[in-house]
């Protein structure tokens, strides 16, 4: 028998072998840690990882060292003016959109955004994700707020702090939630690269979409 | 403070706490014009603080210090897209309630503007906006936060360019707090009923702060911080983030050391980068000895 007859019986994976792996599969998340919810998001990360019972590791980000080897990204609920700055000064733009999952809460989705509107001048954003949001679009801290919200992922409770609105969706975005009309969470999934933007902090009041993330980063990775 | 279930609220002290979480590693700058205002976001300020004198300019010229005009809080609000918080007296609730009315996104009811009322602080659960509030030890903390305040600062000593007082209040509270940890831990429930008599709060308060090890809001530090390695080094005695009030437009190059300031708090741990952030910046604000002031804007509102 010829190699080329071993080849055409299109054996299927090992796939007892390849989820013995995935079970014990480490992941490493960073969470962009110049300003802003970081701790917040850090115990999000480990609490839905014992939730999902999976091997994940979350470190903090503040320079181009701290990006080797992560498998996933979370760019936290702060401002995003100042993000931009610090990571223009770090010069770690660049490294950032080579990350393939990532998931951007309140000014994270900003940073997400293909374009934003309401920013400073010169203010640029990571254009990874084809939307567009609007900054502090309900307005000033009076209008914050906070909400019982459903999702696809199910009901949560949800809190919006001078809040974006995704005012654009491409063709490519999933949308997972929406409040009085308004785009409040959606994902972007293909070429490789998994995206997660969302206008409000999940991080203060439940690890459902950071389960999902992980989930998703596994499946990534 | 007592929150309901709502299906949608606003208002909450989980909202006015949750803003200042969004600041935290943040600094939060004293700007008096429009101009400053924007050097402030530029640096990469998390929030701006809008006033007519700076700290060090209330110390030199005297008189009673007051509420910014509305008309100069308005149009700073207009130059930047970061939040912008304005100062009322202590206990001035109607200068609160003009504040609030111009949507501000912080108040902080401050002892650097003269006081309007030597026994009561205003009521701050009655109001939409948040509120943050100078303390010098834990006992001052805690009555804000029982009067509703969503953020704590550190008094220090403002306009005095000198850092001495502020580091003094990190480390009382810090201090406050491991005491009543220490009461938790043997159980010594009279002892913190006890504290919580002495503070005028409520028991329930203190326990909660035992088991957290911290204060349950925001902590910030303020009074005296001029330079990055003053902020970086109120960052590593743990507070969560820095006001710089007189120390950026009182030196010789705001828009340097603003950027100094903000690079030293994020790298707070990285003492290259502090070196970095600290180099060229021209003259530091003059500073003052505590010793030498007439009025220690500290003393007020306790």
């Amino acid at each position: 028998m010829r190699w080329q007859d071993w080849k055409s019986a299109r054996l299927p994976p090992n796939t007892r072998s390849a989820e013995f792996k995935t079970v014990n599969k480490k992941i490493q998340i960073g969470v962009l840690a110049f300003q802003g919810d970081v701790a917040e998001h850090i115990e999000a990360v480990k609490n839905a990882a014992v939730k999902l019972r999976r091997n994940v590791s979350v470190v903090p980000v503040r320079e181009q060292r701290d990006l080797t080897g992560l498998n996933g990204l979370i760019i936290p609920g702060g401002e995003s003016t100042t993000f931009y700055k610090l990571c223009q000064r770090e010069g770690i733009f660049g490294e950032i959109k080579k990350i393939k999952n990532i998931l951007g809460t309140c000014a994270g989705a900003i940073m997400l955004s293909k374009n934003a509107q309401n920013k400073t001048k010169d203010q640029v954003t990571l254009q990874l994700m084809d939307v567009e949001v609007a900054r502090n679009a309900y307005g000033r801290q009076n209008d914050s707020f906070e909400a019982d919200i459903s999702t696809t992922l199910g009901a949560m409770h949800a809190m919006f702090i001078r809040a974006p609105k995704i005012t654009r969706t491409g063709k490519n975005v999933r949308v997972l939630a929406e409040h009085e009309g308004e785009i409040i969470a959606c994902e972007e999934d293909s070429k490789g690269k998994y995206y997660l933007a969302l206008a409000f902090h999940p991080e203060l009041t439940t690890t459902l979409f950071h389960e999902h993330f992980l989930h998703k980063v596994f499946a990534n990775s | 403070m007592k929150e309901k279930n709502l299906k949608q609220a606003k208002g909450t002290f989980a909202l006015k706490a949750g803003l200042a979480r969004m600041l935290k590693g943040g600094v939060i700058m004293d700007v008096t014009n429009a101009e400053q205002a924007k050097i402030a976001e530029d640096a990469g300020a998390v929030a701006v603080m809008a006033l007519e004198r700076v700290p060090s300019d209330i110390r030199a010229q005297g008189g009673v210090a007051r509420m910014s005009d509305p008309e100069m809080i308005i149009g700073i609000q207009k130059a930047v897209t970061i939040p912008v918080m304005a100062k009322c007296r202590i206990g001035h609730f109607v200068e609160a309630q003009v504040l609030e009315a111009l949507e501000v996104d912080y108040i902080d009811e401050s002892e650097v503007l003269t006081p309007a009322d030597e026994e009561f602080h205003i009521d701050k659960t009655r109001f939409t906006t948040p509120f943050v509030c100078g303390a010098r030890n834990l006992g001052e903390a805690v009555r804000r936060l029982q009067e509703g305040a969503a953020m704590i600062r550190t008094k220090g000593e403002a306009g005095s360019g000198n850092i001495v007082e502020a580091v003094r209040h990190i480390r009382a509270v810090d201090k406050g707090i491991a005491e009543l940890k220490e009461f938790l831990r043997q159980k010594q429930m009279k002892k913190i009923k006890d504290k919580a008599a002495e503070y005028r709060v409520s028991p329930e308060l203190l326990i909660q702060i035992a088991k957290l090890g911290r204060l349950p809001v925001v902590n910030f530090a303020a009074g005296g911080i001029a330079t990055p390695a003053d902020a970086a080094l109120c960052m590593q005695l743990g507070v969560d983030g820095v006001f710089v009030g007189s120390g950026i437009f009182k030196s010789g190059n705001p828009r340097k050391r603003a950027k100094g300031i903000v690079d030293a708090v994020a790298h707070f741990t990285d003492k290259k980068k502090i070196a970095e952030a600290s180099k060229g910046l021209g003259d530091a604000m003059a500073g003052l000895e505590i010793g030498t002031l007439a009025t220690k804007y500290a003393e007020r509102g306790i």
